[in-house]
């Protein structure tokens, strides 16, 4: 290790008296040349380029998986890089420190249903996970390992620390470089979990620092913790590796990914409906692009399922889309641009929705209810019925007395439910010509039918004697009506005899002169008149 | 009428008779269906399938499957809104098979006239009742008894009335009414009158209970005949059994009779000619009705056909009966409350440092144990025969029937042993006005208990009135014990049962011999099991979970120490 030191000293020793003088003609140059200049160097060295892919999953659930990829073209490894501009520097002083060549470092928290959600873009495993390529030249891999666990674990304020050697194994099939490798000797590769790790708020905030943007504008501002922490699956994860500069390969370019995947229950967030919308999952909506991004992009899976007949609806609709297979199937894409200024624009921000709409014939019922007296029940339902089926309605219903002047003459032969009506649709067998209606038969053209594959059909239904609870209307009754009037009006009478006490009223005792007469009467202490 | 007065329709049932008469292993669905096809009726089958509780040893059976079949003659400008029913249970010892031939020969009759303003429904049920309550059940989309059945397929409105057939022979001398339907129920009394007044008109002879009308009622011999009708009506009506698939029927509501064909060894004989007259007579009339039959009275009872005992009449003895333990009971209540003065008084003054017992608690509490324990019994007579028969089939070489039967007794017997065992939890303190308060709430209990059955089956309510309330009345602790004893036994439901069937026999004039009554006892309890959980009679629970209990409590006050 002191050996290649030296050497790495060496060379830069000798190239940098070169430097020192080729550094004041370049300044000249460029003095010279103005502005103009730039059009002819190099492409720009880092670029990012952030994407979010939103997935209806087969349960109902929405899959929402973040990606911002930032791409440095530059050798890293080198000590003496100072100047970052979009890869963060933390990380890269990392690479270069530690000689790493690949880091992969995973939070979650939830598991991955996959039965009912299918297969994820990126599985992790829950909890933490981390595992490291080193660069051949290191020479004592464990120290290194056991000291990058330790700085990860201040970067992400996650409990990295403990990882040691009591839990941390060296796979030697399962884990390759996903980058540029020349070999793989697996001495170089550490791997370790730690299942217990919970993740939340303070690791999301230093994992969204790492951002270029941070979570001021593009994509990253619908990286709400509260929301985010309000799913039922959340992974964020950074991905190193090094990548081929061009397609010669003939120098390395480093690439960070971090991605975030948060699976929203849809019933939890949709009150139980599978529609979305942007704001609803993150109660934020999109304003505008990252400036410092290249590239921009929102996916929506539109894949049709075909199940339960339901169709999905996106709004607002995409300009384009992408069609790919992906994990062995073929899907759908509608991709929305956030540089392309018509999204934006229109309505100052995006907020996409989408509605699985179910065919209209599927599940419209009508119910007017009744009210005593005044108005029937109406139901009407329509239904799309499976051949060679029997489907059954039914409607529960209590039996009540009426007052007994709504009563029929012939109270017991029940109540007449009016018939129900089915108006039907009927595909027909023979494809009929379309029909002049004046020409044809009077028969033919009772029914406007719009097309020759289907023929119109109403059926009624028997009408239905509902028994209701009858009062005895025979003789007793009558008596018993009877009866209790005359008891009604002679009680009330004789109550009134017996209860009221009667007396005579007495005659007014006079007027104003007699009371006056009164008071100086019994002044004088005579009785009074 | 026109019933079988042309030579061709008599030969047709004559061949359908013939044809009938052949051993039959099922219900022939296909040949029902086709015979019913051919005279002109909308057909249906329904297929049902049920596992009794236990093995049906009377009739042979345990799982259950059969079809029934059912041609609907519709009335001609009628929307299908009311219809009446005419079944014939078919059971395999192919009895009934006269029956059927008759139905297929009414239908067929029935199907050319044009006067028909309800539809009318021809219903071949198979394993006698159990078809019919699957049909039934069916018909009204309800499952009451856990029956397993297909869905009808075709129906035809509120069935207003129904007429189940029996004929065994194709030759009858006399036509047997029975009106008493399930938990005594009974049909509306003109449905009655209707059968009677043209068992009349026909020249027919009708009987009740198989009792022949006695048309004297001048000297004793009427009333005496007429008070035998009676009270084996009363024992009919209150065992809470269907006499006959009507009985089915009036749970839904729809009044029902079944006629019976007798064929006696009389000289005078009826052919089945007279028999469809009569029918027919009966349908025609019901088709005309407007309304359900619904102005004479669904709560009566029979000494005659022409003769009814109403609801006004009878229901003040039950009343009176009744009386008595209220009477009972607002004695021991004074009582109660004279004690507790009066140990105020003593308590008193003995010393100002005793301290008075509190007048209400000392009773009620030492009423919770002997209440909650034969409340226990109750439930357990109740649950343990049917759950545990497997238990006791694998353990003692009995059958399952037998199993259920023979628990049951045990359990029963058991209860008696009751008093020994509560005595412990009992306080030692206040003896007299603890049994006092028990009996009180005894005699509250079963006074409610037989006013509510008196309402509804009144024959049931009144004879276990008759035979509990005078021993409860009169038993207590003290004086002739044994001899409470016995009359306490001899009243409690089990031996009231048994003399039911006793009389029962006497008076059809059938008497038991010991043994023979013992086995029909055994039959009886089973069978009311059993029909119970096929059916849904409420006898067994009612027994088990209400009387018995209560039986049990003055069983208690009478060994109270």
């Amino acid at each position: 290790m002191p050996a290649v030191h030296g050497g790495e000293r060496r060379w830069e020793a000798e190239a940098a008296p070169g430097m020192a003088a080729a550094r004041p003609l370049a300044l000249l140059v460029l003095l010279v040349l103005g502005p103009g200049g730039w059009g002819f160097a190099d492409p720009p060295r880092d670029s990012l380029r952030e994407e979010l892919v939103i997935t209806p999953l087969p349960s109902g659930d929405v899959a929402a998986t973040f990606q911002f990829r930032t791409r440095w073209d530059s050798e890293l490894q080198r000590e003496g890089v100072s100047h970052y501009r979009l890869f963060p520097k933390a990380l890269g002083q990392l690479i270069s420190k530690y000689s790493l060549r690949e880091l992969h470092l995973s939070f979650t928290q939830g598991f991955w249903r996959t039965r009912y959600w299918g297969p994820p873009f990126l599985q992790a495993p829950s909890g933490a996970e981390l595992w490291v390529w080193f660069q051949d030249t290191v020479t004592d891999v464990d120290k290194s390992w056991k000291e990058l666990s330790n700085v990860l674990s201040g970067i992400f304020c996650a409990s990295l620390n403990f990882i040691d050697s009591t839990n941390t194994v060296i796979p030697t099939a399962s884990f390759k470089p996903l980058g540029l490798a020349n070999d793989t000797d697996h001495y170089f590769l550490r791997y370790a979990v730690l299942p217990r790790e919970v993740v939340c708020t303070e690791n999301l905030t230093p994992w969204k620092k790492l951002l270029p943007c941070s979570s001021k504008a593009g994509l990253s501002v619908l990286l709400k913790a509260d929301r985010l922490f309000h799913t039922s699956y959340h992974s964020q994860a950074v991905h190193i590796r090094p990548v081929c500069r061009n397609a010669h390969c003939t120098s390395i370019s480093w690439e960070l990914r971090q991605t975030l995947s948060v699976v929203f229950d849809a019933f939890i967030t949709g009150q139980g409906k599978k529609d979305w919308s942007l704001f609803r999952m993150f109660s934020r909506t999109l304003t505008e692009p990252c400036p410092l991004a290249s590239e921009s992009r929102v996916y929506v899976d539109i894949t049709s399922y075909n199940q339960d007949n339901e169709t999905l609806e996106v709004n607002p609709l995409p300009t384009t889309t992408y069609q790919d297979v992906i994990l062995g199937t073929r899907k759908t894409y509608a991709v929305y641009d956030l540089h392309d200024t018509a999204i934006i624009n229109n309505s100052r921000n995006l907020n996409l929705q989408l509605k699985w709409k179910k065919p209209p014939e599927n599940g419209y019922i009508h119910y007017q209810p009744a009210q005593d007296r005044l108005q029937p029940h109406l139901l009407e339902m329509l239904i799309q019925l499976p051949a060679n089926s029997v489907t059954k309605v039914s409607i529960q219903f209590e039996r009540a007395l009426l007052k007994w002047t709504e009563y029929t003459p012939d109270p017991n032969h029940g109540f007449y439910v009016s018939p129900s009506v089915l108006s039907a649709l009927v595909p027909s067998m023979v494809a009929a010509k379309p029909v002049d209606w004046e020409e044809s038969p009077l028969f033919n053209s009772l029914f406007p039918v719009s097309d020759g594959s289907n023929y119109f059909v109403r059926l009624y239904t028997e009408p239905l004697l509902v028994n209701l609870p009858t009062p005895d209307f025979s003789m007793p009754y009558n008596v018993i009506c009877l009866t209790c009037t005359v008891v009604a009006v002679c009680y009330g009478s004789f109550y009134n005899l017996l209860t009221r006490t009667f007396r005579i009223e007495e005659p007014s005792t006079g007027g104003l002169a007699k009371r006056l007469a009164n008071l100086i009467r019994r002044a004088r202490g005579v009785p009074p008149l | 009428m026109g019933l079988l007065s042309d030579p061709v329709r008599r030969r047709a049932l004559a061949r359908l008779v013939l044809r009938l008469n052949a051993p039959l292993w099922a219900l022939p669905v296909a040949w029902l269906e086709r015979t019913m096809q051919s005279v002109g009726l909308e057909v249906y089958t329904q297929s049902f399938s049920r596992q009794l509780p236990f093995p049906d040893e009377t009739h042979e059976r345990y799982m259950v499957s059969g079809t029934n079949v059912y041609g609907i003659l519709r009335a001609p400008r009628a929307a299908s809104t009311e219809s009446l029913v005419l079944t014939v249970p078919c059971s395999s010892d192919s009895t009934n098979n006269q029956a059927v031939g008759l139905l297929l020969a009414l239908a067929a009759h029935f199907r050319g006239q044009i006067y028909w303003a309800k539809d009318i429904i021809f219903l071949v049920t198979e394993h006698d009742l159990l078809g019919t309550e699957a049909w039934l059940e069916a018909y009204h989309d309800v499952n009451v008894t856990g029956i397993q059945s297909s869905p009808l397929q075709g129906r035809a409105g509120a069935i207003q009335a129904a007429v189940a057939l029996e004929l065994s022979s194709d030759v009858v001398t006399s036509l047997d009414v029975a009106v008493e339907g399930l938990n005594g129920q009974l049909p509306n009394l003109d449905l009655l009158n209707l059968f009677q007044t043209f068992c009349q008109k026909g020249g027919l002879l009708c009987t009740l209970q198989g009792k022949l009308q006695s048309q004297d009622w001048t000297s004793l011999d009427g009333p005496l005949q007429g008070l035998q009708t009676l009270l084996l009506m009363v024992l009919r009506q209150a065992s809470g059994r269907p006499h006959g698939p009507h009985g089915l029927f009036l749970r839904y509501r729809v009044e029902a009779l079944t006629l019976r064909g007798i064929n006696s060894f009389r000289q005078y004989k009826y052919d089945l000619v007279a028999v469809g007259k009569t029918l027919e007579g009966m349908f025609r009339k019901l088709n005309h009705l407007l309304e359900r039959l619904h102005q004479s009275f669904f709560l009566y009872l029979l000494p005659a056909l022409s003769r009814f005992v109403s609801i006004g009449l009878y229901m003040p003895a039950a009343g009176f009966l009744l009386l008595v333990l209220g009477l009972k009971a607002l004695e021991l209540w004074m009582q109660l409350h004279e004690a507790g003065v009066g140990l105020e008084e003593t308590g008193g003054g003995s010393g100002p440092s005793a301290l008075h017992p509190p007048a209400q608690g000392v009773g009620l509490t030492s009423l919770v144990a002997p209440l909650l324990i034969s409340q226990a019994m109750g439930v357990a007579l109740y649950i343990l025969p049917v759950l545990g028969q497997h238990v006791a089939t694998q353990h003692f070489p009995v059958a399952e029937a037998e199993a259920v039967v023979l628990t049951l007794l045990a359990i029963y017997a058991a209860g008696l042993a009751l008093p020994h065992s509560t005595h412990w939890v009992v306080s030692p303190q206040a003896p007299d006005r603890g049994w006092m308060a028990l009996k009180l709430v005894a005699l509250i209990y079963l006074a409610l208990q037989l006013g509510c059955i008196a309402l509804t089956n009144f024959s049931l309510g009144f004879l276990l009135a008759a035979t509990m309330v005078p021993t409860a009345a009169v038993t207590k602790p003290h004086g002739p014990r044994p001899l409470y004893a016995a009359l306490l036994v001899l009243t409690s439901p089990a031996a009231t049962l048994l003399g039911s069937l006793f009389l029962w026999r006497e008076l059809q004039e059938a008497p038991l011999s010991l043994a023979e009554g013992w086995q029909l006892f055994l039959t009886a309890l089973a069978q009311g099991v059993l029909e119970h959980y096929t059916y849904g009679a409420l006898l067994f629970p009612l027994l088990a979970l209400g009387l018995y209990p209560c039986w049990l409590l003055f069983w208690n006050v009478l060994f109270w120490k």
